[in-house]
């Protein structure tokens, strides 16, 4: 609505400068956000009464740990200046577009995260006064599923493949890798034989959309409920214990699932020392497969074929490098990596396997993807946000000052107000979900 | 190296596209291909570059015969290939399309991919980072990273397919610098084009592909209407039989637009301009340089920045594109494939793309079956609609009768102003004339007409009145009198005062 | 995700009736192998296949034929399956056609499945609390599951509309929050979704009263009537009426229809809306229909299945109600298999209907390659000239 006054200005000073309407509506929604965000973190602030809370850094109370209380409201001041000043920053146009501004976004949310916190552990009105744990370690305990998840898809769409199918290869990978496991008596042939699972998922995803180009989203949605009726239905067919008098013990007895693996002196760093150093081999893995993938994508000859061939795949064919061949690498590679994350929910977390155990962290990997903007940092920093949340709903069951479910569909509503304020109309690989065929 | 074809035959189905080429292509010359759009020289080219398997024939090099299964194997053999559409992936740097399918390791080396591009770049004067990402360098640049990729590959015959389409006259004489340069130096160079002014100034021979057949070969020495009546298969008419104009008064006004695309670029700067009743405005220009976008926002497809546009007086600018068109704007877009029909639907349907919510084709929520029925019968035979049936997709139609189904659909309402982008591109000859007629007979219903268009040829056929587009601006507005040198100085940034004369080597 | 995805649904028809009947016996013959391999006989009798092979193939053939002859006869046999069939037909061709009507608007809808649980909440909700006469009541309360569908699916055609989210996130998400936020709050915290007496076991909600169901007729209720009137709706809306022109349209080429004047946001909105509403009538089935009490399990998976329905249909409303009935059928009948000697357990019948789609699917590609393949010597002499 620029107002009819505003023509004339312009008819008689050609030069002005003029500002989009899109760097507008961006301001204008940062404005909104930052706005809405610090008048929460203030009215928590002040609705404080008792500044005390407990806080334990220790997965449960024992004679060296106990929880100690300490003034949180002083945090809460901390966060609201955080919010302020991007507040101010976003009022003044100053957020920059690159990598800065998810920066900006990470310190707010973090201090969001922060104030909601202690805000939720005041002024408790139970018996017994629950205590702020360190969310990291039980963050990171989450994320294989969902980061290994999320760089397959990063993987897959960087070669113009759309892997909607990531919760079928968590699923098949959770299922066979615990078949494995229990058959070897060996978690170390349950990962393997999860990686295949995920493979074989990739394989067939690869057959019908590089193949026959089938349209790649409705494959990955038949695969998804192909994969949950197979595991399911194969799930029946193994004999439980009681039926398996005669059968021997063919199942019956899984190995205990992945024990966490102390790293001496780097485990004892305060905050995130137990987080980080003191995690299975899992979690391992999906904290450095991020590093590995990005080497991968953007230092090796493979990733810029990988990525020629997902922007620009008929450059490469003019290049002489042979676009589905490339393809096929990648799903591969993502397949692995995708049922890999799978076996978190068997191997690396339990002796059983529950029908449907992925149950939508495929979905959520997916979302990653986008929210990271197809890169493998990206993606992961949105994974491990997911995992977050998925901690403190496990973390904030004692206490109910909010409604828990309002905790439980946190993730969701974040992605939702990602997707449509401010990942919105991002840019994909250009030959996303295209099948090549040469003329 | 010397290149030999022999019989060289390629079929689609039953339609043969290359029928029985012969040709030889000598070491160091530069060697022009000239033909229609849709002769067949673009499929010669991908069965030399791997791209596309021959139906017949064979291919020799230096007298052996080679057989080229992909592009590798091409690439290998020394023949290197500029693409008519730019095969670069545009989020990468200049080293990093240049290096691609040639990375010399499985760990990239960024720094040596830079340094031998430099140095090319240097050896044939071709002024091009390395590090620079390619979407955000202009098109004459692209190009030569083009070159600069076959280069790198040690090509020894290199094929421009339609190099110039996308550059400026001076840009044009640049590149046939670079040309001479290569040929200098021993490089073949195969020369794609359907300009016969091009052919006649770089050329050492010329061959003439008229549908899929060899028709003949010339030398540079030919007049153009020879090479004109070799293409084309009879005496062409370069011109259109028109009237002096009955100006009336302003219809379209525009004022001081300004457009920032979605990626922060101003791409239209502070544009005025005016289109009168009975009279064509043409709008020239290199492509890329805002006409695209200028004319999305006269249908308020793009909102500008800054500025209005009055339609009669009343100003249109915020309308959206539906309430525009009603205003009595009439639409042929650039490119029909993508903005123009749906390919999906029939000829039927798309004949009433924009009309299907008038009084005539529909009532309530409900389509008026029968009239859409008959409105198609008619506007099939009004404008010479080849198709077998009114439910043919339009996707399966050639180029030329597609475009008649846009054409026929905006001239089946009354209009103020037309405007038409690039009317006549990819079509037949035939097609050409009969819609050059059509326009004009609209001009002298009264009607605003704004051409834009990227052929010079098209522009000075048509227009009463030139505007110049460069960098966004609006440089000039001339009469199609002005000399053809005049206009590409103007098209390249110059003023036509060579005395104020600033950015003409831009 | 690209925007640039295009559903090819459009049907050739013989040629797709072909491509799906094979597609049904071909996953059919899987599901047998499946059956067969489940069955401890049938694997003893692998033991010594090689000593006498008639043994292996007499089992096998005895298991399959036990199960897939109940499948039929509890599916199709009699009255009372066929009433049974169609009853659990319904939502599937409900929210079918909410999918299929989003496919052809170029939107792939996962939704669904949230869209069904709000309206599961709002048909029961209007159903046992507001003190309506009879037919009033039953209306009100299928309005009420309607309008509450449309809005969820409204939703994700506003945030595609005006802020460019990915439908396919964006319902992602809502499916959540229906189900774990919408649903789960109104289950523990509201008193009115709280079955009185009823302190043990999952949180569920009363049924609507006898007044708010749907009446029955050879244990055939209205429903599948509605289901039918539904599809023919949507085939006039699709084929007859400007908004089918356009949604059409912009499902095909975006960018044409809007320099055609068509607004995308429009389209986009009031698809996902009617697409919402086609999914709130789908609950209005087991609300109105079976009277069920809402709880975490009620709608299971209908959602999801929609989705198969649609691509089984090609995103037309005959193809839906079809492939809705096939996989209702597949549904009563796959839950009876386990009653026979042979025990199948039955979610083969899950196996059964992706591979259904993933073969209908494939065949499709390979036809359609050849369909490009007749067509290139026009396009390749066309495509020359069709710009840059």
């Amino acid at each position: 609505m620029s107002a009819p006054a505003d023509a004339p200005v312009a008819a008689t000073a050609p030069t002005r400068p003029v500002r989009d309407r899109a760097d507008k509506l961006r301001q204008l929604k940062l404005v909104v956000t930052f706005g809405l965000v610090t008048a929460l973190v203030l009215w928590m602030a002040l609705s404080i009464d008792d500044p005390n809370v407990l806080y334990l850094n220790a997965p449960l109370p024992d004679k060296d740990h106990q929880p100690e209380a300490f003034n949180g409201l002083r945090l809460v001041w901390i966060a609201l200046v955080i919010c302020a000043a991007a507040l101010v920053a976003a009022v003044a146009n100053v957020i920059p577009r690159n990598a800065w501004s998810a920066v900006i976004f990470g310190a707010v949310g973090l201090a969001f995260y922060m104030a909601f916190t202690i805000w939720y552990y005041a002024d408790q009105t139970g018996v017994v006064e629950s205590w702020i744990v360190n969310p990291l370690p039980s963050t990171l305990k989450y994320c294989p599923p969902l980061v290994l998840g999320a760089l397959a898809g990063v993987i897959c769409e960087r070669a113009g493949v759309i892997n909607i199918a990531i919760e079928a290869q968590l699923l098949m990978g959770a299922f066979f890798g615990w078949v494995i496991a229990a058959m070897a008596y060996s978690n170390g042939a349950g990962l393997v034989a999860a990686a295949l699972a995920g493979v074989v998922v990739a394989l067939v995803l690869g057959l019908f959309s590089l193949r026959y180009h089938v349209d790649q989203v409705v494959v990955g949605v038949v695969l998804i409920a192909l994969a949950l009726g197979l595991t399911t239905f194969l799930k029946g067919q193994i004999p439980t214990p009681e039926e398996n008098k005669d059968l021997s013990t063919l199942l019956s007895d899984s190995p205990d699932p992945l024990a966490p693996i102390e790293i001496p002196g780097l485990s004892s760093i305060p905050v995130i020392g137990r987080a980080l150093f003191n995690q299975s081999i899992l979690v391992y893995i999906a904290l450095l497969a991020p590093f590995v993938v990005w080497f991968l994508l953007y230092q090796t000859r493979w990733g810029l074929r990988v990525r020629a061939v997902g922007e620009h795949p008929k450059a490469a064919d003019t290049v002489g490098i042979r676009v589905n061949r490339v393809r096929w690498q990648a799903i591969t590679l993502g397949g692995a990596l995708a049922g890999l994350g799978g076996a978190f929910f068997t191997v690396g977390s339990s002796t059983t396997f529950n029908d449907n155990a992925s149950n939508g962290q495929g979905f959520m990997a997916l979302a990653a993807v986008i929210m990271g903007r197809w890169h493998p940092v990206g993606a992961t920093m949105a994974a491990l946000f997911f995992a977050l949340t998925a901690a403190m709903k496990d973390d904030f069951g004692l206490v109910t000052k909010v409604p828990s479910q309002l905790i439980a569909v946190a993730p969701y509503l974040a992605t939702l107000i990602a997707v449509a304020g401010f990942v919105g109309r991002v840019r994909p690989p250009a030959a996303d979900g295209e099948p090549y065929v040469k003329d | 190296m010397q290149l030999q074809i022999q019989g060289l035959t390629r079929r689609f189905g039953d339609f043969v596209a290359n029928d029985a080429i012969d040709l030889t292509i000598e070491p160091g010359e530069i060697h022009c291909l000239l033909g229609e759009n849709g002769a067949g020289k673009s499929t010669l080219m991908n069965m030399l570059y791997g791209l596309l398997e021959p139906s017949d024939g064979q291919i020799l090099l230096d007298g052996e015969p080679v057989t080229f299964t992909s592009p590798k194997d091409a690439i290998n053999a020394g023949i290197g290939m500029v693409h008519q559409h730019f095969m670069l992936v545009p989020v990468f740097t200049v080293a990093e399309n240049v290096m691609l399918g040639r990375e010399g390791g499985p760990v990239l080396n960024r720094g040596a991919a830079a340094r031998k591009v430099r140095e090319l770049s240097e050896r044939y004067g071709l002024h091009v980072d390395p590090k620079a990402r390619v979407e955000d360098i202009p098109v004459g640049v692209q190009q030569r990273v083009e070159i600069l990729k076959a280069l790198a590959n040690d090509a020894k015959i290199l094929i421009l397919d339609e190099p110039t389409a996308v550059l400026t006259p001076q840009e044009i004489d640049e590149l046939m610098e670079i040309m001479r340069q290569l040929k200098a130096r021993g490089t073949s160079i195969i020369f794609i084009t359907h300009k016969l002014r091009e052919v006649k100034a770089v050329g050492d021979r010329i061959s003439v592909i008229r549908r899929g057949k060899l028709v003949g070969t010339a030398e540079p020495t030919a007049s153009e209407a020879e090479l004109a009546e070799m293409m084309v298969g009879r005496a062409v008419k370069l011109t259109v039989d028109k009237d002096a104009p009955h100006v009336g008064a302003p219809v379209l006004e525009v004022r001081n637009l300004t457009i920032i695309d979605p990626r922060g670029h101003e791409v239209v700067k502070n544009v005025s301009l005016e289109a009168r009743a009975g009279e064509v405005l043409g709008i020239a220009g290199v492509q890329g340089n805002g006409q695209t976008e200028l004319i999305k926002s006269l249908l308020g497809l793009v909102r500008p920045s800054a500025g209005e546009v009055m339609l009669d007086g009343d100003e249109i600018t915020r309308l959206g594109p539906r309430r525009t068109l009603e205003a009595g704007i009439g639409y042929i877009p650039e490119d029909r494939s993508h903005d123009g029909y749906v390919a999906e639907f029939s000829v039927r349907e798309n004949l009433v793309l924009d009309l299907y919510r008038s009084d005539e084709f529909s009532s309530g929520p409900a389509l008026k079956l029968a009239a859409i029925e008959a409105n198609a019968d008619h506007r099939i035979e009004e404008f010479d609609i080849r198709t077998t049936s009114r439910e043919t997709p339009v996707g399966s139609l050639s180029g030329g009768n597609q475009q008649k189904v846009v054409v026929a659909r905006e001239f089946s309402r009354p209009l103020k102003v037309l405007i038409a982008s690039q009317p006549t591109r990819g079509v037949d000859v035939g097609s050409i004339e009969f819609i050059h007629k059509r326009i004009i007979a609209e001009r002298d219903k009264g009607t605003a007409v704004i051409i834009i268009s990227t052929e010079l040829d098209e522009i000075f056929a048509l227009s009463d009145r030139i505007a110049v587009m460069y960098d966004g601006r609006v440089v000039d507005t001339v009469s199609p009198d002005i000399q053809r040198e005049e206009i590409g100085l103007l098209m390249a940034g110059g003023t036509k005062d060579a005395g104020t004369n600033q950015g003409g080597a831009a | 995700m690209s925007g640039k995805r295009r559903f090819r649904l459009d049907g050739k028809w013989v040629d797709s009736v072909l491509t799906t009947v094979a597609a049904i016996f071909l996953a059919l013959f899987i599901g047998a192998v499946l059956i067969a391999l489940s069955n401890e006989d049938v694997v003893d009798s692998m033991g010594y296949f090689f000593v006498y092979p008639w043994d292996f193939f007499s089992r096998s053939f005895d298991v399959v034929g036990q199960s897939y002859g109940k499948l039929i006869s509890a599916s199709l046999g009699s009255g009372d399956a066929l009433a049974n069939t169609l009853n659990r037909s319904a939502p599937l061709i409900c929210a079918g056609l909410g999918v299929s009507l989003a496919f052809r608007s170029g939107l792939f809808n996962i939704g669904a499945q949230g869209q069904i649980i709000l309206g599961t909440l709002a048909a029961s909700y209007v159903g046992f609390t507001w003190d309506l006469p009879g037919p009033i009541l039953l209306l009100a309360s299928v309005a009420a599951g309607i309008l509450a569908g449309a809005f969820w699916g409204a939703i994700a055609g506003f945030l595609k509309a005006v802020a460019g989210a990915h439908e396919v996130i964006s319902t992602i998400m809502l499916n959540q929050v229906a189900a774990l936020g919408v649903l789960a709050y109104a289950l523990s915290e509201m008193k009115a979704f709280q079955k009185p007496g009823d302190t043990l076991g999952l949180p569920q909600s009363p049924p609507v009263p006898d007044k708010a169901a749907f009446p029955e007729l050879f244990g055939v209720h209205l429903g599948v009537v509605l289901a039918l009137v539904a599809a023919a709706i949507v085939w006039w809306l699709l084929n007859r009426s400007t908004l089918g022109f356009e949604l059409r349209s912009v499902g095909s080429n975006p960018e044409a229809s809007r320099t055609a004047g068509m607004s995308t946001a429009k389209v986009f909105i009031l698809t996902m809306a009617i697409a919402g509403a086609l999914s709130g009538l789908a609950a209005c089935m087991f609300i109105n229909g079976d009277q069920a009490s809402n709880n975490e399990s009620l709608v299971g998976s209908v959602g999801f299945d929609a989705i198969t329905v649609a691509l089984l249909g090609r995103g037309t409303p005959l193809g839906s109600v079809l492939a809705g009935f096939l996989f209702g059928a597949l549904a009563v009948g796959g839950g009876a298999m386990q009653t026979t000697d042979a025990g199948t357990a039955p979610e083969v019948v899950q196996v059964i209907q992706s591979l259904i789609v993933l073969f209908v699917a494939a065949p499709a590609a390979v036809r359609w390659l050849v369909r490009q393949r007749r067509k290139e010597p026009t396009s390749t002499f066309a495509a020359k000239g069709v710009t840059p």
